[in-house]
């Protein structure tokens, strides 16, 4: 990437940074509004491990009530929250109209713009955080090697591009449908339990568990919060991170490809 | 009063016509919301996997709260949601003046414009859940719960009512409001989570402050335990959502007193 094009895409990340700024009180409402369903979740597995229930699936009670903390943690870190809501749009709008006529990768532009948000909506949410963090510290804990660190990081950076080329693709539906938000709900609703938000995937039955090794969406937020906790070591480590890789590979080529068709068909509305 | 039913009525039919036109859009609607209540039966599947009782609750007991919490929701749904949920968009753009010049109640005219027909079927699918759950359990209702069992999820759907339309007034002072239409759905979590892992001052704000907790546990109590006197918990959820109704209303007319309208 030569220094142009790297100062082009750091304005737009800059550009970002503070349109996103009007929305930190919508960030803020929904880091603290996020926090009752966690609490829930905690009465809830208390409850569950209060007859004297040793473990669950290798989970006691204190590393269930990590494991949602970090959960949590993670989707605040990486999970695109309008991204595709807002290029659906410009799709729709005809918006797009006028990046086609820049010398502006619109892929890159996006990605820009994400990073953007992100990074605005974990500073702003990290106060919650860290005060959650602190009410249940007892629970909190460090991966016990050094390497853990190296491989969380790989893996949350690749969950985040992951989940960002699957919104990046979706939208695109928006070149061929007026309305995508069905077509978003339903891709929703099954990344919603099969990436681990509602219970860690790995305490579904053992015949599930060749599939939800092989699923892309294990690989959105799961994934990331086993290497951390130290659950997927070794040799499995390692594949697990290479099916990562896969599955990153694919969700953009399935972004590249589907904008380009896109870009095909479409025609303009109005002037 | 006869006048707002005949208002109502119209709308009903308007939004009736409205979606009749979107039908491939109306079915993929119905997936969505049975796609997402057939994940909460796999949880409960699969926990169920690891204990035999959460608290004192019984498995086929925890999936009739969930199907009882899919009534309530969904009514609301049907005849409130989309309406409170556009409330923050009205504030932004300056259209809520039409609304407020309109010779009926405010908050009437912003509460009941569209009306979700597929939620009704959804919320129908919530009932065969509870009478199969029924059949599980080999309880056979008599008329008084049934009946009891009704009017709890009308007061419930009024809980779930206030908590949006509290939240959505709230976009009167904050411009951008989504956070806040997303609130409702995080406060809700809960709200199919059998009361008895509650407890502490968390349970004492959303039993009574934010009624949440109470909404599909007191009639799923009604429903399934036919010895527990039912009169307390329906009491505390009538007078709780009483209190809701009432407090967000003297909110919205305290916000209306502020309000200057968007643009000139």
């Amino acid at each position: 990437m030569t220094s142009a094009t790297f100062s082009k895409y750091w304005k737009v990340f800059d550009i970002g940074l503070q349109n996103t700024f009007v929305y930190r009180w919508n960030f803020l409402l929904r880091a603290v509004f996020g926090i009752v369903p966690l609490v829930g979740t905690v009465f809830l597995w208390q409850a569950i491990f209060r007859p004297g229930q040793g473990t669950i699936s290798g989970y006691d009670y204190s590393s269930m009530i990590f494991y949602f903390m970090l959960t949590v943690f993670l989707d605040n870190l990486v999970t695109p929250t309008e991204d595709e809501w807002q290029i659906a749009a410009e799709i729709r709008d005809g918006k797009i109209s006028a990046y086609l006529t820049k010398p502006l990768n619109y892929l890159a532009y996006r990605v820009g713009l994400y990073l953007s948000y992100r990074l605005l909506y974990i500073s702003v949410v990290l106060l919650p955080i860290i005060a959650l963090g602190w009410v249940f510290r007892e629970h909190l804990r460090f991966p016990a090697h050094a390497i853990t660190w190296l491989a969380f990081g790989a893996s949350t950076a690749m969950a985040a591009f992951l989940q960002f080329f699957i919104a990046y693709s979706l939208a695109m539906i928006a070149f061929w449908v007026l309305e995508i938000s069905t077509i978003v709900f339903i891709l929703y609703s099954f990344e919603y339990f099969l990436s681990g938000h509602v219970f860690p995937l790995d305490i579904m039955p053992g015949w599930l568990q060749a599939f939800i090794q092989w699923s892309p969406f294990t690989y959105e937020l799961f994934y990331p919060a086993q290497v951390y906790m130290e659950r997927v070591q070794g040799a499995a480590l390692a594949q697990g991170l290479a099916i990562q890789a896969g599955w990153l590979f694919v969700s953009w080529v399935c972004a590249r490809v589907l904008w380009a068709r896109g870009v095909r068909k479409y025609q303009a509305f109005g002037g | 009063m006869r006048r707002y039913f005949e208002i109502y009525w119209l709308m009903i039919r308007n939004s009736l016509i409205r979606e009749m036109s979107f039908k491939a859009n109306f079915i993929l609607w119905m997936v969505v919301e049975l796609l997402w209540f057939l994940g909460q039966v796999i949880f409960l599947e699969v926990l169920f996997g690891y204990v035999d009782h959460i608290g004192d609750w019984s498995k086929w007991e925890c999936v009739l709260l969930v199907g009882t919490h899919q009534i309530t929701s969904q009514l609301f749904q049907a005849f409130f949601y989309v309406n409170l949920s556009e409330l923050p968009d009205l504030i932004r753009t300056g259209r809520l003046d039409l609304m407020l010049l309109l010779p009926v109640d405010a908050q009437f005219a912003v509460s009941t414009r569209k009306f979700g027909m597929d939620n009704v079927v959804n919320a129908l699918v919530g009932v065969a859940i509870v009478i199969f759950c029924l059949c599980k359990l080999h309880l056979v209702p008599q008329f008084h719960q049934v009946a009891l069992y009704a009017v709890a999820i009308a007061f419930g759907v009024a809980v779930h009512y206030a908590v949006l339309f509290g939240l959505a007034t709230v976009a009167f002072w904050i411009v951008r409001a989504q956070g806040l239409i997303y609130g409702y759905y995080n406060v809700f979590n809960i709200a199919r989570y059998p009361d008895v892992v509650f407890h502490g001052t968390f349970k004492v704000i959303f039993s009574y402050l934010i009624p949440v907790i109470i909404v599909a546990n007191v009639p799923a109590r009604i429903l399934a335990r036919a010895l527990e006197s039912p009169w307390n918990g329906l009491a505390q959820l009538m007078g709780a959502s009483a209190f809701v109704v009432f407090a967000t209303r003297s909110f919205w007319h305290f916000a209306l007193r502020r309000y200057s309208s968007a643009s000139s």
